[in-house]
């Protein structure tokens, strides 16, 4: 049997998923981080703008399911203004959540708690996953002085 | 090259009816089931083809009153079971046109035909700038051994292209298929696109050059009646259970002549003649390539499928398909923001249907038609480079069986507006 649409496709996510954001590019960037799952055919690309240890902007050009524009998107709007140290704390946290680990996010985003209903969709975890995946490893790039990475959620089942 | 691949039209009088399709439907108990207060709508023919009450039972069957491993048991049992099996061998051999049963070999399925060609057949064969020819429409599975083999080789792979709505494009032809040629393995049938290609016409073309012919028939078997000598291919590869037969079982068709210089495939019981320490012969065809004990079940059950599917007639299979297919693309065509991709022209194709929507990524599509019983299939469908040469990153496909009937496609075509509606599109 199984769950109910409504569950996955909950209202936050529709809205993300009809109007993107994050959609403006940038003229000058810190980072940038491909994201990629060739069994769906997402494609993701992340540009990240930096000032004073804080994301000061952020692009996100997501081809995809709804589910992977929407987490995208979500993502866009979570990180910006935020300090690193915090962007990161919550990519981590929201993995978690699509993982099902016990993970509690800070009260002022439980907007990215209507992520939650993809976990009764197993298949589709990896398409929510995939910008923050993206971004954690961008970010991770940028910090050890690597070059544009390329990711994959395709194995983390 | 223009050749008509199938089929004048049938006569009404000697159509499938819909209450015969009622009497078939009812053969096959899963499609009884209802998913969330939804009757479920099987459309993902193409993928795997449920069993009817005779298969189902045939396997059944075989485990209660049957069992034994076959070919050497001196006991009644174990003569029942060889019997048996072998009975499915020479019903494949006159279901494939009227070859030999020698010629059959049973497999785990295509793609295991496939690799044993590649793996026996090509390495013996295959050398350092020989070409094999493929399409771009292939399967991995008809794909992904040829790769491999050009590599070990150091041989080349070439490839017919295709048109934008579908066809192969023959415009250059000469160019593809020529003296170097030593391989052409084409699809019979795609199962993205469903175009059903004209491999007697390439097939001449190529053995003009000494070329040998495999032709994938994994899509095409289930649908057509398949004669694979006026196919003139040399190796025909299909699987079981899209065509309403059990899993597990697969078909390789070789031509005599070429099974007997063929090395075997895998080693240990069932296909020699003779061990000693030191030296070892192969048995008789098609033995040689039967290495173990085979899934004996599942074979006897298959001849099951067969008859079934005679029972009914590839002919008047065909017609219905061809009608339900011209059905789903006019219905199809009508709902903004859908494209179909592939042939249009029923007669030239069959009935696995890809589309894509404007604005929803294929995915979404098929969990959408799921939550209301329906069953398609959404990705690359095990053709990668296909997808790229049609510019998309997937499809959704819906495809078509005998059991399949209008009321099916209005379901699927009533739940595709509807989805339009819930995105907001």
């Amino acid at each position: 049997m199984s769950a109910p649409l409504d569950d996955m496709y909950r209202d936050i996510i529709m809205d993300h998923f009809r109007s993107p954001r994050g959609r403006k590019q940038l003229p000058v960037v810190d980072f940038s981080s491909n994201g990629r799952n060739p069994s769906c055919g997402d494609e993701l690309k992340l540009q990240v703008k930096l000032e004073d240890g804080i994301v000061k902007d952020i692009y996100i050009d997501c081809q995809g399911c709804a589910i992977s524009i929407a987490s995208g998107s979500m993502l866009a709007e979570t990180v910006k203004g935020k300090s690193i140290a915090e962007a990161k704390r919550i990519a981590e946290v929201v993995k978690q959540m699509l993982k099902g680990e016990n993970a509690e996010l800070p009260n002022d985003l439980e907007d990215l708690d209507s992520l939650q209903g993809v976990r009764k969709f197993p298949v589709r975890i990896k398409c929510a996953l995939l910008a923050w995946v993206t971004f954690m490893e961008g970010l991770e790039d940028y910090e050890h002085g690597h070059g544009e990475g390329n990711v994959t959620t395709e194995e983390d089942k | 090259m223009e050749q008509k691949i199938q089929n004048e039209p049938l006569p009404l009088r000697s159509r499938l009816t819909p209450i015969e399709i009622e009497r078939i439907r009812a053969d096959f108990p899963i499609l009884e089931q209802v998913i969330d207060g939804n009757r479920l709508i099987y459309l993902d023919n193409a993928a795997t083809t449920q069993k009817p009450r005779v298969v189902i039972n045939a396997i059944s069957d075989y485990y209660r009153k049957y069992n034994a491993n076959i070919h050497r048991g001196l006991h009644y049992l174990s003569e029942r079971a060889t019997e048996m099996y072998e009975h499915t061998r020479e019903h494949a051999a006159r279901f494939l046109g009227g070859v030999d049963p020698s010629e059959v070999i049973f497999t785990r399925g295509t793609t295991e035909a496939i690799n044993l060609v590649a793996y026996t057949w090509g390495e013996q064969n295959i050398r350092e700038g020989d070409e094999i020819v493929i399409t771009e429409m292939e399967h991995h599975a008809n794909l992904v051994p040829w790769v491999q083999l050009a590599k070990r080789k150091h041989a080349v792979l070439k490839r017919i292209p295709i048109t934008p709505d579908g066809y192969l494009d023959l415009t250059n032809i000469n160019e593809i298929i020529t003296p170097r040629t030593k391989l052409l393995a084409i699809s019979h049938m795609s199962n993205v696109l469903g175009t059903i290609n004209h491999v007697a016409d390439l097939a001449a073309k190529a053995h003009e050059h000494g070329a040998v012919v495999l032709a994938d028939g994994a899509q095409a078997a289930p649908h057509l009646a398949v004669d694979v000598k006026a196919l003139g291919v040399d190796f025909y590869a299909l699987s079981s259970h899209k065509m309403l037969g059990p899993t597990g079982v697969g078909i390789l068709y070789g031509r005599r002549d070429l099974l007997q210089e063929m090395p075997p495939f895998n080693l240990g019981g069932e296909m020699i003649r003779e061990v000693r320490f030191d030296n070892v012969t192969w048995a008789d065809l098609p033995y040689k390539f039967e290495g173990g004990t085979p899934n004996i079940a599942d074979v006897v059950a298959f001849d099951a499928a067969l008859h079934y599917l005679e029972e009914i007639g590839m002919d008047r299979l065909r017609q219905h398909e061809m009608d339900l297919t011209r059905y789903t693309i006019e219905q199809l065509s009508a709902i903004p923001g859908i494209e179909i991709q592939g042939p249009k022209e029923v007669e030239q194709r069959g009935g696995a249907i890809s589309f894509t929507d404007a604005d929803l990524h294929p995915h979404d599509i098929s969990t959408y038609l799921d939550a209301k019983g329906i069953a398609i299939r959404a990705g690359h469908h095990c053709a990668q480079p296909l997808m790229r040469v049609l510019g998309k990153i997937a499809t959704a496909r819906a495809s078509i069986y005998v059991y399949n009937n209008e009321a099916d496609i209005n379901a699927l075509i009533k739940a595709l507006r509807g989805m339009r509606r819930y995105f907001g599109l």
